[in-house]
């Protein structure tokens, strides 16, 4: 029944850009992304427990090292995958350094991330082009077509992301990061090794990251240091995954596609007071439904509450 | 026994948290398949002669060695493979999931799968109120079971050498006594036990040997009923004046 789900999902995606025009092809370009971003953070912060906010320092990096390697006349699909290996490498560095930390005060460590990339950026305009930001070279192809593909290339991540989810949830990692995140120091004991654990959960809520973050620059070919290090990039996500479910495997994607709902039709209403809306909106829900959809008791809801 | 065919083997140990020293020089020996007791007031250092024995504080003198081979440097992986498995005090189960899955992480670094699902059904037959409630959270077992659980756990382990700290914290006489019998038939299967325990007499009474440990040393040591017979024992621990 699932798999069928999964596959009839798969299928209408591929299919989508021949149906949409291309506003719904931008849109779940979009919805892409931030399925990218929700199941990466979800790695660390719903699996492993770690409330980590450096996602924008992620996608940062990963905008900007493929915007760098493309200027330089690299292949655009080369830039990519090496955006995504240099933000996987400087989160293995960092999370060695910070993984210590617990808390609140490891998410602030992780928040610091992003400021601190965001000012070294903004710095060094000989490579980066500091606030003027930096064009990428646009690819010659029609709109539709790069359209087409700037959709099919975040559905790729996309999958990829959620493929590594859902063999990580199964896994023996897995199961080791759901020990450290409910008790770390009996995980340690049972011979867990949480460093490094911790290290591979900071991690993979990188590597995919950094690449949306270059694919995301190279569709839209300009770049500036608070557009891709915006700390909204590190919120939403973590928004997503309460929506859907810390976690779950398909709990962030859930959350995703609810919260670009979400913002779309907040944001079409309510021009001049969207974020106030969709904030209201997310503290209702998450009052609500604390644990998120996936955990939402349909069958009692419908039979009515009972003491 | 005597100590000198000892096999896990603590010498002149001293060891602490950063600038605070807590153990002072400990001695102690343990052979395979013995009962050893350590006992003590509050704060005197038992729990971290255990955390240090499995790595998790690291010692600063003296040495702790298994079958002649050094533990001085070992992670808590490296002790856990040797054989020595230990149940934390306060049990720290992971409360949010399901009993099965508790045990079943007291093997995470074993590969011989047919051998834990044979473990599994041990452990399930050793404390059958745990096979009822496999399926259920942790979190939501009384004290005594979760203390089941936290043993169970560490028998799923293979050990050789089983410390625990603190059997009978806060939990139901009745419930201690049942922890006690399965102890002894753990003891039975091979598996040599090293205990913490604040309630003296009941450990006394289980062990083959007993430390008396008092502010980082070891003040009073030698077999179960000696120590028992000890005036300093009885007057400190058992209230008898």
């Amino acid at each position: 029944m699932k798999k069928i789900a999964i596959f009839v999902a798969i299928v209408a995606l591929l299919a989508l850009p021949y149906f949409g025009n291309n506003y719904i092809v931008r849109l779940a370009t979009v919805m892409m992304m931030y399925s990218v971003l929700a199941l990466s953070w979800n790695f660390i912060g719903g699996m492993a427990g770690y409330p980590s906010f450096a996602t924008a320092a992620f996608f940062g990096i990963g905008a900007y090292v493929g915007a760098i390697l493309q200027a330089n006349g690299i292949f655009f699909g080369a830039a990519w995958f090496a955006a995504g290996l240099i933000a996987l490498i400087f989160a293995a560095i960092m999370g060695r350094a910070i993984l210590h930390l617990r808390g609140h005060y490891f998410a602030i460590a992780s928040l610091v991330m992003v400021e601190v990339l965001r000012e070294v950026v903004n710095t060094n305009d000989q490579i980066t082009g500091g606030g003027m930001g930096m064009n990428i070279p646009i690819l010659k192809i029609s709109v539709e077509a790069s359209g087409m593909l700037f959709y099919y290339s975040m559905f790729v991540v996309a999958l990829l992301t959620l493929a590594t989810a859902s063999w990580v949830y199964h896994s023996k990692l897995g199961f080791g990061f759901r020990c450290i995140q409910q008790n770390e120091a009996a995980a340690n004991m049972l011979g867990v090794d949480s460093t490094k654990y911790k290290t591979i959960a900071f991690s993979l809520s990188a590597v995919f990251v950094g690449m949306a973050g270059a694919i995301y620059a190279s569709w839209v070919n300009y770049i500036e240091p608070p557009d891709v290090f915006d700390i909204f990039l590190t919120i939403k996500p973590v928004v997503m995954v309460l929506l859907g479910g810390m976690g779950t495997v398909f709990g962030p994607i859930i959350g995703a596609v609810a919260f670009l709902a979400l913002e779309e039709i907040v944001w079409r209403n309510f021009l001049t007071i969207h974020s106030a809306v969709l904030g209201l909106l997310i503290v209702l829900l998450v009052l609500f439904l604390p644990k998120g959809a996936l955990f939402f008791d349909y069958r009692q809801f419908f039979r009515g509450r009972k003491k | 026994m005597s100590e000198n065919i000892a096999q896990l083997e603590i010498k002149a140990l001293t060891s602490g948290y950063g600038e605070i020293q807590v153990l002072w020089g400990i001695d102690v020996g343990i052979s395979a398949g013995e009962t050893v007791c350590i006992i003590g007031s509050n704060g005197v250092g038992k729990s971290t002669l255990l955390r240090t024995i499995s790595g998790i504080v690291k010692l600063t003198g003296g040495s702790i060695t298994l079958d002649g081979v050094s533990l001085n440097n070992a992670t808590p992986e490296d002790v856990l493979s040797a054989g020595i498995v230990h149940v934390p005090e306060g049990r720290r189960l992971f409360s949010a999931m399901s009993v099965r899955d508790n045990l079943l992480m007291g093997a995470y670094l074993r590969k011989d799968k047919s051998a834990i699902q044979d473990d599994l059904e041990y452990v399930y037959h050793m404390f059958p109120i745990l096979a009822e409630r496999r399926r259920q959270d942790a979190g939501t077992l009384s004290g005594g079971e979760q203390q089941m659980c936290a043993i169970g756990r560490g028998v799923m382990g293979r050990p050789r050498y089983l410390m625990i700290d603190e059997l009978s914290l806060g939990l139901a006489p009745r419930a201690v006594d049942l922890l006690f019998e399965a102890l002894h038939n753990i003891n039975q299967s091979g598996v040599a036990i090293l205990l913490v325990e604040q309630d003296v007499m009941n450990a006394l009474e289980f062990a083959d040997r007993a430390f008396v440990v008092d502010q980082g040393k070891i003040i009073v040591s030698g077999n179960a009923d000696e120590v028992a017979a000890n005036p300093l024992v009885q007057e400190a621990y058992m209230g008898v004046v």
